[in-house]
């Protein structure tokens, strides 16, 4: 028998990973160079959580899919016009500031009272979705916040996979050290899961589903609450690209068991 | 560079995004649209691209990795683009932009693509046009992807037209494709045989249907129809061999064979028997003309697609040139500026960038009048039909007062109060689009595709060596070839010349363009730095020059502006398709300066954005204008005779051109009382009477005078429009680009 499950996603809107993401330091703090204009995505782990989510929904026949947002919604607007034609969802956009490093806490605050007076909710029934990681700037927290903030103590991150049983009760892997998974059984609803990337592809476009989606998301921007985060003080100390590496040795007698034992050896020292 | 003049609010930040096209090309509003571009860009991007990547084009034949592309076509809703929501679409209503916005996003990776999900449409097109209700809803539902639940495969279409040499089929109005009747026996629907080959035929090798355009060679049937055919019909249905193209492989191309048997409900649009004749209600002229119209602008966008799709690619190649060399440390000009540090590459990828937009601007504005026309011609055919008038030759004749109309109304000042009642026809609004979709039509087909195939030769260019490998980024020497054929598909370059040089000259759109003329120099007041004012001058030339090309004769009384006198008429159908293109462009830069600021994301660095975008017109114009001069000058006094020397051994021309002459030691003397005088002569005699080692004397300009007055105000009116290049080309240099392509190259 399915269950009636009732998925919060939560995602923000992050510049294109493939944009020349350029620190700059703007009048509201710290940013990044001329990130209104920079195509938009949504944040791609977020994204693997509104997939599974819909996968989920589609599964458990009269669940519900929330999609809430809190950025810019001008750049929402544009994100939805490729989302909304991937799942089915309801979106509640928040509408906020689109760039800078917004504290952690007054985000979740604000997503967490806009998640509680969703019409509706059934919060006992609730699985809070989001991302484990963030493409912009992610504090790694906000997510946990927002459960805490709703009283969720069930909490799980780098989510690759749920299964539902039939009592309503789940199993989670979670990624673990050394490409593991951990294997946890929860006994129900309420639960916070933030995604890793889960296992589904990314779904197709469909401009059918978009369209419907439409009738709610356009009213639903045109609605949008604007929420003003508190500034938090952060400043840039000091920004640099990731480190590369890159280490060439031509090796002509070496069997590919003895390469492999090598390149283990090797990412293990890192 | 000489003139680094902007400031930084007037640099465009980064390359021109969604939020900013969307407004310029006018469908901001549109979110079916939107979500069609992104649906059809991810298509292009990741399908198509990695197709490309592998090297799926390397071989002629229809494989699986290309019928996966058609696949994803269906799954993103590219081909359900066509259909209306009650057949399986989700746009309602006219589809000439949607469709356009489709080939745009396929062809910045792949012509071939493009082209595939396009001649799908183009099967649909006859009955989607012309066709009886019951044909539109079988094959346009059999066409449609399979819905949710639904376990089918959709119909694939082809367009068979083009016929095996001689007869080829475009612009001939002969075919070879027979129909005869095959059996009809009393009060039953006729059967016909019908005998046709094709060639050249996109989507030929996976087509269940076609849509094919034969003539009767019975005298039981009259003239010609185009005709549907299944794959399952009674006879032969053979997809033929591939076409071994060189360029648009992921498109299938053949010359199939039909000789099937098929009842006469398959004549698209249906029939009619008349004293026992039976009579299709369409011909297949009038169906190809319907069709034509429609489904040209979406190749000429394609061609726009692929020269805007080339200048990231460039610019990153550009910039990076030099990265890794031992001389280029990080820091130095060399190593962050690269090639860009020369105003040449500058410059030059100013004029292929500028032409893009240039040929998108017309090909969506072409589009979109047609969105705007269908829904007219409808009311116009019905409005006629209660007349009682129908057909071709009878509706141009019922419409000339409505043409006359047209004209008035063009003629009206703002606030004549006559000016609403004539707006308010429907025939007069009908007359009006109709004489410019019939010069858009073609300008765009011809240009974009004419025009823009040189220009991706010079994207190439810019590349280098490596812009002629398979290693290029963007596929630019796949996309520069692919654009060859484009200039071909549906009609070549000459039919599209040939069809310009007989609509350019309809009093109704000469009186629409005369009011685009001055409607080019009031915008030219408030937006000088757009070169509608060098715009408005070009246009002005074109105009007179066709004044006087339709009078004046050649030496031995030839009409110059005649049918058959193709190096007259086509160059001036050239000039024309550079003029419009280029109004075309600036009026959508004044669209995003105007609703630019209401968008939260194109406003920010609007100002920026239309700075650089206003002065990539400013670049077009003055390109538009040095080729209209050119032509119009080789045009006005081509076909005067040269003056020669008069042969009597005095040193003197003929007639009047001896005036122009003067002897040496005459020319000294009065040197001593006007000194200067001899910079001035044209022609000098030696002291023997001899005259200089050339053809004749200096032509004259008597008669010309007016040609003259024109051609100079419009070189004067060139002022400002290399400053403006010289600001893009530093735009260029700025402009902030991605880390990578987001398609794999």
């Amino acid at each position: 028998m399915a269950n009636l499950l009732h998925i919060v996603v939560c995602a923000g809107v992050v510049p294109d990973p493939l944009q020349t993401l350029e620190p700059v330091t703007g009048p509201a703090g710290p940013g990044l160079k001329n990130e209104m204009v920079l195509p938009a995505v949504l944040d791609p782990w977020a994204a693997c959580a509104l997939y599974e989510a819909a996968n989920l929904a589609a599964k458990n026949p009269g669940s519900k899919l929330w999609l809430v947002s809190l950025g810019s919604k001008a750049k929402l607007q544009q994100v939805m016009m490729t989302i909304a034609q991937k799942a089915a969802f309801e979106l509640v956009p928040i509408d906020g500031p689109i760039g800078g490093f917004p504290d952690a806490h007054s985000t979740a605050a604000v997503l967490a009272e806009t998640i509680a007076a969703l019409p509706g909710l059934d919060r006992s029934k609730l699985l809070l979705f989001g991302g484990w990681e963030s493409a912009t700037r992610g504090a790694g927290v906000t997510l946990q916040l927002v459960g805490e903030r709703l009283g969720i103590t069930d909490q799980f991150q780098g989510v690759d996979q749920i299964d539902l049983r039939e009592d309503g009760s789940f199993e989670v892997l979670e990624r673990v050290e050394g490409g593991k998974h951990q294997l946890s059984v929860c006994a129900g609803t309420p639960a916070v899961l933030g995604w890793a990337t889960g296992n589904l592809a990314e779904p197709r476009n469909n401009p059918q589903v978009g369209m419907t989606n439409m009738r709610t998301i356009m009213p639903a921007l045109a609605k949008a609450k604007a929420a003003k985060l508190e500034a938090n003080g952060l400043r840039y100390l000091s920004v640099s690209l990731p480190k590369q590496q890159r280490t060439t040795r031509v090796e002509k007698n070496l069997s590919p068991d003895e390469i492999a034992a090598e390149l283990v050896e090797w990412i293990g020292a890192e | 560079m000489g003139t680094a003049t902007l400031s930084e609010e007037k640099i465009m930040l980064a390359l021109p995004g969604d939020a900013v096209r969307q407004i310029q090309w006018r469908f901001a509003d549109r979110f079916d649209l939107q979500m069609l571009v992104q649906s059809a860009r991810s298509v292009a991007r990741g399908t198509v691209a990695r197709l490309v990547a592998a090297g799926e084009r390397n071989t002629h034949e229809w494989t699986p990795g290309k019928s996966e592309m058609m696949e994803a076509f269906d799954r993103a809703g590219v081909t359900a683009a066509f259909m209306e929501p009650e057949e399986g679409g989700f746009i309602a209503g006219p589809k000439n932009l949607a469709l356009a916005l489709a080939a745009f996003e396929l062809a910045w990776v792949d012509g071939g693509a493009a082209t595939a999900s396009l001649a799908g449409f183009l099967a649909l097109a006859p009955i989607h046009e012309r066709g009886t209700a019951e044909q539109i809803l079988r094959y346009k539902s059999l066409s449609a992807p399979p819905q949710p639940g639904e376990d089918r495969k959709p119909w694939r279409g082809a367009f068979v037209l083009t016929e095996p040499i001689p007869y080829v089929g475009v612009d001939t109005g002969m075919l070879s494709g027979k129909m005869r009747v095959a059996e009809w026996k009393e009060g039953e629907e006729p059967w016909l045989q019908i005998d046709k080959r094709g060639r050249f035929i996109t989507n030929i090798a996976f087509a269940n249907f076609v849509t094919a355009a034969v003539i009767s060679d019975d005298e039981r049937i009259k003239g010609s129809c185009v005709v549907i055919l299944e794959e399952t019909d009674e006879g032969i249905f053979d997809h033929g061999t591939p076409t071994k193209k060189l360029v648009h492989q992921l498109s299938s191309t053949g010359d199939p064979i039909f000789n099937l048997k098929v009842p006469a409900s398959r004549i698209v649009g249906g029939y009619t028997v008349k004293d026992g004749v039976i009579v299709p209600n369409w011909n297949h002229g009038e169906i190809i003309e319907a069709v034509f119209r429609r489904t040209r602008v979406p190749v000429g966008v394609m061609t726009a697609a692929k020269l805007l799709s080339a200048i990231e690619p460039v610019i990153r190649y550009q910039r990076g040139r030099f990265r890794g060399a031992e001389g280029a440390k990080p820091g130095t000009v060399r190593y962050e500026q690269g090639i860009q540090q020369r105003e040449d590459a500058l410059h030059r990828l100013v004029d292929v960038w500028a032409t893009g937009e240039a040929a998108t601007s017309l090909g969506l504005a072409t589009a979109r009048l047609f969105d705007t026309l269908d829904p007219i011609e409808k009311r116009k055919t019905a409005i006629l039909k209660e007349s009682g008038i129908q057909g071709g030759r009878a509706e141009m004749k019922a419409l000339k007062e409505s043409e006359q109309r047209a004209i008035e109304l063009l003629s009206l000042a703002p606030d004549s109060p006559r000016r609403q009642e004539l707006e308010a026809d429907p025939l007069v609004q009908f007359v009006l689009m109709d004489a410019e979709a019939n010069v858009l039509c073609p300008a765009t087909k011809l240009w974009n595709t004419g025009h823009g195939t040189n220009l991706l030769r010079e994207a190439v260019s810019l590349m280098g060596g490596y812009g002629i490998t398979e290693d290029c980024p963007g596929f630019l020497a796949n996309k520069w070839m692919d654009a060859q054929l484009e200039a071909t598909y549906e009609g070549p370059e000459a039919v599209q010349r040939r069809q310009l040089t007989v609509t350019m000259t309809s009093e109704v759109f000469l009186a629409e363009f005369r009011a685009w003329t001055a409607e080019m120099r009031q915008i030219a007041s408030s937006h000088p730095g757009t070169g509608a004012c060098t715009l408005a001058s070009a246009m002005q030339m074109w105009q007179w020059t066709l004044n006087y090309l339709q009078t004046a004769t050649d030496p031995a009384g030839g009409k110059l502006y005649h049918g058959q006198r193709q190096g007259v008429t086509f160059p001036m159908a050239d000039a024309l398709c550079w003029l419009v293109a280029s109004r075309a462009q600036i009026l959508d830069v004044l669209e995003l300066e105007a609703r630019g600021g209401d968008d939260p994301v194109a406003a920010e660095g609007l100002e920026g954005t239309v700075q650089f975008l206003s002065d990539l017109c400013h670049t077009q114009a003055a390109a538009a204008a040095g080729e209209v001069s050119r032509i119009c000058a080789e045009l006005v006094f081509g076909y005067k005779p040269h003056p020669v020397w008069n042969g009597s051994g005095d040193g003197l021309a003929d007639g009047e051109e001896q005036n122009n002459c003067f002897l040496a030691g005459e020319l000294e003397e009065l040197e001593e009382t006007v000194p200067g005088i001899s910079t001035m002569a044209v022609d000098v005699l030696g002291e023997d009477g001899g005259h200089p080692p050339k053809a004749g004397p200096c032509a004259g300009c008597a008669g010309a005078s007016d040609f003259l007055r024109l051609q100079n105000k419009l070189t004067t009116c060139l002022s400002g429009s290399r400053l403006a290049k010289d600001r893009a080309a530093e735009t260029v240099a700025k402009v902030m680009i991605p880390e990578a392509l987001d398609y794999p190259a």
